[in-house]
């Protein structure tokens, strides 16, 4: 068994821009600002980082904030190339990198014009991951996330009845965290029959079925456990881990299409955190489509399979409920950061600094990354001391 | 609100495959109106898509053979928004993954379906069409 990473690191600091839908920066410098605020978040300044774990599949690399900030001696760099689950699976690097000594202090910048510049059809084509899917899928008529995660959500609702009403709940709740937030992008109230009158994408889901496209930055800053405890609010790290799906690049293939990378990485992360779902006050869950929250929550083991969509009703994920997810408004209704607004929610959940979305008394939170056709990633966080 | 500004949708054209050496004789063969599979050279294990090895033995030994064509409804999509451009004309069409009687599975575009008759497990066959000059696609219809 691997050596536990339970509390030998921490987010000391998280930083994010507005969010928008038009931006006049690049996404070199939505992250640069983003970098900026999560450092002086920590007490830190930038000449204290000395690790990098830059967004795979984005704007910018390891060099651009060396050049940048004028970082004299960086010690470790790498990219976790998960598409929606980097962010999360960036984490798990980064405490192992803290945790062995490599480094001290370790960001974690995103950003990007998901709205201004790379739209959803151009981006996934150039990623190196979806080759087999570029190859084979495409030229008959598959060109966009939407219609690969589509047919995984179909026979889910075919084996277990999973219906769009279910779906809606996800969103209409999502909307209602968004709406308490100043930095959501989404502001207006969603009904249930808002969503199902939301135009059809690509069957089952409809428009209010998926993410945003957003211009932003968004960065945290990881430290060793020692290091953290002299900074302003560190949020211990108490599990963390990446699972890939079987047949990672291509979904068609996978024995199980209803079941992701996290299904495998779930049981490695509580089992370093010592604790189980049971345990768990607030759910940051990667949210680029409706279903991909449900699918989730069975696959993190709050209910068994099949069981997600009856699990998400009657007001479960809300802010009352007994699982509050994405407080923050999520891909669906905040912006789509990649999930590193996810991150940044749940270590201002574990500080109690979450404003009007606070869950009271939460100790045990967690955020989920997803992407690549399935891969997934998880972090399980303690309250700040 | 700023204009929106321009997509990345930019383009115009149907999206077309880059063969590999170990994808090769695939498009070969649908050129032929033929589906070919690669069948392991040592275990015999029939895999999908191409690619060079085999993840039960190891093997890099590679044969092809052809498929019935026949096989089973696995999951589908009805697609309303085209994406790109190209396929504009297209909507609504249907994706559909269907599982081969060899026990791999391929993704296709399906001819003349209603999704509301669709359901799991529905008998499918796969047929061929050039879609333009020198791309042959499977295709998917129902039995």
């Amino acid at each position: 068994m691997a050596a536990s990473l339970n509390g030998r690191a921490a987010v000391v600091g998280v930083g994010e821009t507005a969010y928008l839908r038009g931006s006049d920066r690049s996404a070199l410098a939505l992250q640069l600002e983003a970098s900026l605020k999560a450092i002086e978040d920590a007490g830190l300044e930038p000449k204290d980082i000395d690790g990098l774990l830059p967004y795979a599949s984005g704007a910018a690399v390891a060099e651009d904030f060396i050049t940048n900030f004028g970082l004299e001696d960086v010690t470790f760099s790498a990219t976790t190339p998960m598409g929606g689950a980097s962010c999360v699976a960036a984490i798990q690097a980064a405490a192992i990198a803290v945790a062995t000594g490599l480094c001290r202090n370790v960001l974690l910048p995103i950003g990007r014009r998901g709205y201004s510049d790379s739209r959803v059809a151009s981006r996934v084509a150039a990623m190196p991951q979806f080759h087999v899917v570029s190859e084979f899928e495409t030229p008959s008529g598959t060109i966009a996330p939407a219609q690969l995660y589509a047919p995984m959500a179909r026979r889910h609702m075919e084996l277990y009845g999973t219906t769009a009403d279910q779906f809606a709940e996800v969103a209409v709740t999502m909307r209602r965290h968004a709406m308490l937030n100043d930095n959501a992008i989404m502001q207006k109230a969603m009904t249930v029959e808002d969503h199902h009158a939301s135009r059809m994408i690509c069957d089952p889901y409809r428009l209010f079925d998926c993410c945003l496209e957003s211009d932003g930055g968004a960065a945290v800053v990881i430290s060793g456990a020692e290091r953290a405890a002299d900074t302003r609010r560190p949020v211990p790290i108490l599990g963390v881990a990446e699972g890939h799906p079987d047949s990672p690049s291509v979904i068609t293939q996978r024995p199980d299409i209803t079941r992701l990378g996290l299904a495998k990485a779930a049981p490695r992360a509580f089992g370093m955190a010592g604790v189980g779902p049971e345990d768990v006050d607030v759910a940051e869950v990667y949210d680029c489509f409706t279903w991909t929250v449900i699918c989730q929550l069975e696959d993190l083991g709050f209910c068994p399979k099949g069981e997600g969509g009856s699990f998400v009703e009657g007001g479960r994920i809300g802010l009352d409920g007994a699982l509050p997810v994405n407080t923050h408004g999520g891909l669906l209704s905040q912006a789509h950061i990649v999930g590193m607004n996810h991150v940044c929610e749940l270590v201002k959940q574990m500080r109690g600094e979450a404003g009007r979305a606070q869950v009271a008394g939460a100790e045990i939170g967690l955020v989920t990354g997803y992407g690549d056709l399935g891969d997934g990633s998880l972090a399980i966080m303690g309250a700040a001391a | 609100m700023s204009a929106r500004p321009p997509t990345g949708e930019s383009k115009t054209e149907r999206p077309t495959p880059d063969p590999s050496i170990d994808s090769k004789p695939y498009w070969d063969g649908l050129k032929e109106r033929r589906l070919l599979l690669q069948q392991c050279g040592n275990c015999d294990l029939v895999r999908h898509y191409p690619r060079p090895m085999c993840a039960a033995c190891h093997s890099l030994e590679v044969r092809w053979i052809e498929s019935s064509r026949q096989g089973r409804l696995h999951s589908w999509t009805e697609v309303h928004h085209p994406f790109v451009p190209a396929l504009r004309d297209e909507i609504p069409y249907v994706m559909a993954t269907v599982e081969l009687e060899e026990g791999v599975r391929l993704q296709c575009q399906m001819l003349g379906a209603e999704a509301d008759a669709l359901m799991l497990d529905l008998p499918v066959e796969i047929v061929f069409r050039e879609v333009q000059d020198g791309l042959v696609l499977p295709f998917v219809r129902i039995v």
